[in-house]
């Protein structure tokens, strides 16, 4: 499954590079705005959706009822302390015995989500593949919205010459753009890292959901829900924090309020938002509140996030380092790590002001590569947009390189761990190794979009072919 | 469960007040020095007085166990308070005693008991300095730190169960210390890490490590064995330490607590070559306060030191079996402690009525009758006090030799075993096997298991069967482990079915930890401690209702309450479980390693984040470049 993913995503990336923008003068003409056919396009494309969602329902269901299932649930890639199901079992017997479910260091959930479960623990499954569901429409939706204003962006430079003349091959086509939200659902729903995460009933899922309702609503212009979502993601687990700039950015974007500190409308608009996220925050916090009638969640559930004191391997950064770390220097390095989180946030919104969900998919990326217990999950929701970006693959210098190393080591993960907990004849330096290597191929994914990113911007500006003072053709550098 | 709530601390109270009965009845202690004036104690003296009247050795074939009993009973009963009232007690007195119970294994169990009793107040606002048979240091202890009661044990080796029956005091292998506090003590923990301390220091051990990690308060399972009916087991304090190795220095310290150190007495037996070169041994110290008389007007301390060992004559006797005090201690016995009121020997001979199975020499003359863990018992009597018991040689040297190997032990009652399951260092399953081998009797028992932290027990994977059935535990006491702050707790009131094994076993995870919290040898395995099961067991006489023709008819109608159950603690083995270990030699490689990825992603997002797109202007060639700085120096434009 994993292997057809990754396959698909190589011959994918191939095939879109190896093709040169076929730019036709017909190109030019572009059809009238989808938004005019808005009827006709949804009756179109709900189809395939359908069919993609019942596939995934199918696949999800069949690997539920066989016996993978359990052996995906105890998986340390696909499960974190967190978000394991086995804990939230856990935390439900633990209430029911009349027990804190915080009162020891099992449970580290939030206390909607064990409320929520009290309720609808005996239709688990069902909620895992709900969410998956609610992810992929709102991420579909979110994209064709998103899609929909870059075409018409594009279209208004066009018709004020923005672009220089042999660019045209950059412009994008409705065409190519057709079945871009079909594929970034595709993307969700059949991604073997979802579908386990999905199996395993790691309660990332939830997280995921919650996310893409959020981007859903920025990119709809909701501010309120988009807020409320946001302090949704944000209480299960703090990272989507700096989620709150690029949605920030987006809706004054979409409200033409310009970014700029000596605006009074900009001031007013931060005040705004930050009171509705803010405010919602206290809200859920204090609900949490008299959920439990205590503050044992903080310290267990934040706390934990933030301390990192379990160290139950994973596929992240954090395990083997703070298991080796000198004893006086935990705290200096868990404050640089933790820090190294959040500290991007600032020089990427500067550097993207203008592409607010390209900052959205730089910050999902930078948070599931180096948050404190990253499950395949968190890849699962980023690797989501790929197919958003598509139209920067002729730019990517190592997508190859990189896939196939995503791939060795999503199927070395399980091997080393077996060599090691199970056979003995490996020790904790083989598994952290493929985890470092893990690491670095995400870092060389996401850094090499953010790099064509950037410089299909600056060929849009400089124009496509550029020449040497001499005639000669140029290459681009970066200085 | 509410219901089950309510109903459990009535089963609490009860264990509990029968535990302090049956402990004391169990040694062999005068019951009116022990007992409440609540509890009845007319056909328990019957029982349990350990006195007999003396008698002939020659008459040994007509001895009629059913006359005599009643009789004695009934005689001593007047005659004592008549000693006591009569001559100035002295106010603090001290008794040694030693039981050597021959093991049906070819084994021999040696059991010593040194109490002191001293009728003083320690928590008297004045100070108590005259010490003259109790140690001082643990009379300093007991006063510093407000200890209601306190009991310590070091044990090498695992008792056998099934192979040699219920010990007379039970303890789990390694270091077991638990005390109960005055109430009066408001910062218990504190007081409890100092306790140890201490304690650590008085018997050189490792009590040292016990902290918070693998401290727990059992809300049943160890209720006080003295006087006092404190209940609330804020002021209890149980830890046990698995780890701990029991030798030599351990030994040393206890025996200087005795009046008479290892000079006399019985304690000149306890010599360390010997006694560690055994199957199991185990001391202890028990202190507690109890009452003085039968009124219960005034109240004394006791301290009880015991010492339980368990020689392996196959081992040690060349396969002869054959033992004396000689080959067991190798020494014999002179005289009694000086300072000891009673000084006795006791060897059971319940085995072995008419002698057929051993030879005991010297012959005695005296012989006791004692209700021990629900069984009626035999002994032997030599009372070192009297001169003629160590007959014309002036020396003791018991000596039994085996006739016959037959004869089958009775089946204790109640057993238990406990392992982990599982392969892999990711997950396990703890098992606790509990054996019922009673015939129609199902009893209750209190299940406490304390599992650290590292080993992070799923509660909702508990479960519990007998005889392939769900057996839902009546009462379950949870609390959940903090990482690196306190271990599991979890106690349960089990009821076990008659004849049947009811398993319970719950599902745990291993922790991988820091690497200084590594032991030094990490892969020999980190040690869970014994669980321990205590119950209110249905004695074994109560339970041969059909054996009643050594006994009156009248007696044997009703089953009477004392004898219907006896209080018993088992003890299982500790665990020893691997966890998944990083690698030692690596941290500075790992720092190192990850902080270049951690590099790899701020480096390159840097790079893109301050660098702009420009057009690459080839470098110049080398010879041109050299020309250039030529050039400049001749202030030429360059090339």
């Amino acid at each position: 499954m994993e292997g057809f993913f990754f396959i698909h995503l190589i011959v994918y990336h191939v095939f879109q590079s190896g093709l040169p923008g076929f730019l036709t003068p017909s190109g030019l003409h572009f059809p009238p705005c989808p938004s005019q056919g808005g009827q006709r396009f949804l009756v179109e494309m709900a189809a395939p959706l359908t069919l993609l969602l019942i596939l995934a329902v199918t696949i999800r269901a069949a690997l539920f009822r066989s016996n993978l299932a359990e052996l995906i649930a105890e998986r340390v890639e696909v499960v974190s302390p967190i978000t394991a199901w086995k804990r939230v079992v856990e935390g439900l017997a633990l209430l029911d015995l009349g027990v804190s479910p915080y009162s020891g260091d099992v449970f580290h959930e939030t206390p909607l989500i064990i409320y929520l479960f009290h309720f609808v623990v005996d239709y688990a499954e069902i909620t895992f593949m709900l969410a998956d569901v609610i992810t992929a429409v709102a991420l579909y939706m979110a994209v064709k919205d998103y899609n929909k204003q870059v075409f018409r962006k594009q279209k208004f430079a066009l018709e004020a010459d923005r672009y220089p003349l042999d660019c045209l091959e950059l412009i994008r086509s409705p065409k190519e753009m057709y079945y871009i939200p079909l594929k970034v659902a595709m993307f969700y729903l059949l991604n073997p890292f979802t579908i386990l995460s999905c199996v395993a009933k790691s309660t990332c899922g939830l997280n995921n959901a919650v996310v893409a309702l959020f981007i859903l609503s920025t990119i709809k212009g909701n501010a309120l829900l988009s807020a409320i979502f946001l302090c949704l993601a944000t209480y299960q687990s703090i990272y989507p924090l700096t989620l709150c700039a690029p949605a920030m950015l987006y809706l004054m974007q979409r409200q033409y309020i310009p970014v700029n500190f000596r605006r009074a409308s900009f001031w007013w608009f931060i005040a705004q938002y930050l009171f509705m996220y803010l405010g919602s925050l206290f809200v859920l916090i204090c609900l949490s509140f008299f959920l439990l009638g205590s503050w044992d969640y903080m310290p267990s559930v934040y706390g934990f996030i933030l301390s990192v004191p379990d160290l139950t391997p994973n596929i992240g950064l954090f395990w083997y380092f703070f298991a080796e770390m000198f004893e006086h220097f935990r705290l200096f390095f868990l404050c640089v790590f933790q820090i190294n989180v959040f500290f991007y946030t600032i020089p990427l919104s500067v550097k993207l002001k203008e592409h607010p969900v390209f900052l959205i998919f730089m910050q999902l990326a930078v948070i599931s590569i180096f948050k404190s217990y990253p499950t395949v999950g968190d890849i699962a929701l980023y690797m989501a947009f790929l197919p958003v970006w598509s139209h920067l693959h002729r730019f990517l210098r190592n997508i190859f390189l990189v896939s196939c190393v995503l791939l060795a080591c999503s199927t070395l993960f399980p091997v080393l761990w077996h060599l090691w907990i199970y056979a003995g004849s490996a020790n904790s330096n083989f598994y952290y190794a493929i985890t470092l290597l893990f690491n670095v191929a995400q870092i060389l994914l996401v850094s090499d979009y953010f790099y064509a990113f950037l410089r299909r911007e600056h060929h849009l500006t400089y124009g496509l072919y550029l020449k040497r003072k001499d005639g000669s053709e140029a290459t681009l550098v970066l200085k | 469960m509410a219901a089950y709530r309510c109903s459990s601390p009535v089963w609490l109270f009860i264990l509990c007040s029968f535990s302090v009965f049956i402990i004391a009845g169990s040694e062999e202690t005068p019951v009116a020095q022990e007992q409440h004036a609540n509890v009845p104690d007319n056909p328990q003296t019957a029982a349990e007085t350990a006195e007999q009247t003396e008698k002939e050795t020659g008459g040994a074939e007509e001895r009629r166990w059913e006359g005599t009993e009643v009789r004695d009973a009934a005689t001593q009963k007047q005659a004592e308070p008549v000693v006591l009232q009569s001559t100035p007690r002295p106010k603090d007195d001290f008794q040694e005693e030693l039981v050597v119970r021959p093991l049906h294994s070819g084994d021999i169990y040696a059991s010593f008991q040194f109490r002191t009793l001293w009728e003083t107040d320690f928590m008297r606002g004045n100070k108590v300095s005259h010490y003259r048979l109790f140690p001082k240091s643990l009379g300093q202890v007991i006063s510093k730190f407000s200890v209601r009661e306190l009991h310590i044990s070091f044990t090498q080796g695992y008792w056998r169960t099934m192979q040699w029956g219920q010990p007379y005091l039970p303890s789990p292998p390694g270091a077991e210390l638990w005390v109960w506090f005055q109430d009066s003590v408001t910062d218990v923990d504190a007081t409890w890490k100092e306790l140890t301390n201490v304690l650590s220091g008085i018997f050189c051990a490792s009590l040292n490590f016990i902290d918070s990690t693998n401290t727990v308060q059992p809300s049943a399972s160890f209720k006080p064995l003295g006087i006092g009916n404190v209940t609330d087991h804020r002021f209890l304090r149980y830890a046990t330490l698995p780890r701990e190795i029991v030798c030599t220095e351990n030994l040393t310290p206890w025996k200087k607590l005795l009046p008479c150190g290892s000079k006399a007495g019985l304690a000149v037996l306890l010599k360390s070559e010997k006694l560690f070169h055994s199957s199991f041994h185990s001391q202890a110290v028990h202190i507690r306060p109890v009452c003085q008389d039968w009124q219960c007007k005034t109240t004394s301390w006791e301290l009880r030191q015991t010492l339980n060992v368990v020689f392996d004559l196959h081992n040690s006797g060349q396969g002869k079996r054959e033992w004396s005090l000689f080959k067991m201690f190798s020494r014999t016995l002179t005289e009694a402690c000086p300072l000891a009121s009673s000084s006795k020997i006791y060897i059971d001979i319940t085995d072995n009525p008419e002698g057929e199975h051993f030879e005991l020499s010297p012959a005695t003359s005296l012989l006791s009758q004692a209700m021990v863990l629900g069984d009626r018992r035999t002994f032997s009597v030599y009372d070192l006090t009297q001169q003629d018991t160590f007959g014309s040689v002036r020396s003791l040297n018991l000596l039994i030799r085996w006739k016959s190997t037959e004869g089958d032990m009775l089946r204790p009652l109640l057993h238990a075993e406990r392992y982990v399951a599982g392969y892999g260092l990711q997950t396990g399953e703890i098992h606790t096997l509990m054996y019922n081998n009673h015939p129609y009797r199902s009893f209750p028992v209190l299940l406490l298991d304390s599992v650290p932290w590292y080993l992070r027990l799923y509660i909702h994977t508990l479960t519990v069967t007998s005889k392939g059935k769900d057996n839902k535990p009546s009462y379950i006491h949870y609390q959940p482990s903090k990482d690196r702050v306190r271990p599991h707790l979890l106690e349960m009131l089990v009821q076990l079915p008659p004849n049947s094994v009811t398993e319970v076993t719950v599902q745990f995870e291993r922790a991988l930890l820091k690497w200084t919290e590594y032991t030094p040898d990490p892969n020999h395995g980190f040690y869970v401690g014994s669980s321990v099961i205590s119950s209110l067991v249905p004695s074994t006489v109560a339970m041969d209702t059909n054996s009643t023709q050594e006994r009156p008819l009248f007696s044997s109608f009703f089953p009477c309450k004392e004898e219907s159950s006896y209080f018993v603690r088992v003890y299982t083995e500790p665990l020893l479980v691997n966890l998944p270990t990083p690698d030692f030699s690596m941290p500075y490689n790992v720092i190192c390693l990850t902080c270049t990825v951690v590099a790899v992603g701020y480096g390159s997002l840097y790079n893109l984040l301050t660098r702009s797109f420009q057009i690459e202007e080839p470098s110049p060639g080398l010879a041109k470049r050299i020309a250039n700085v030529i050039r400049k120096m001749r202030g030429v434009p360059p090339l």
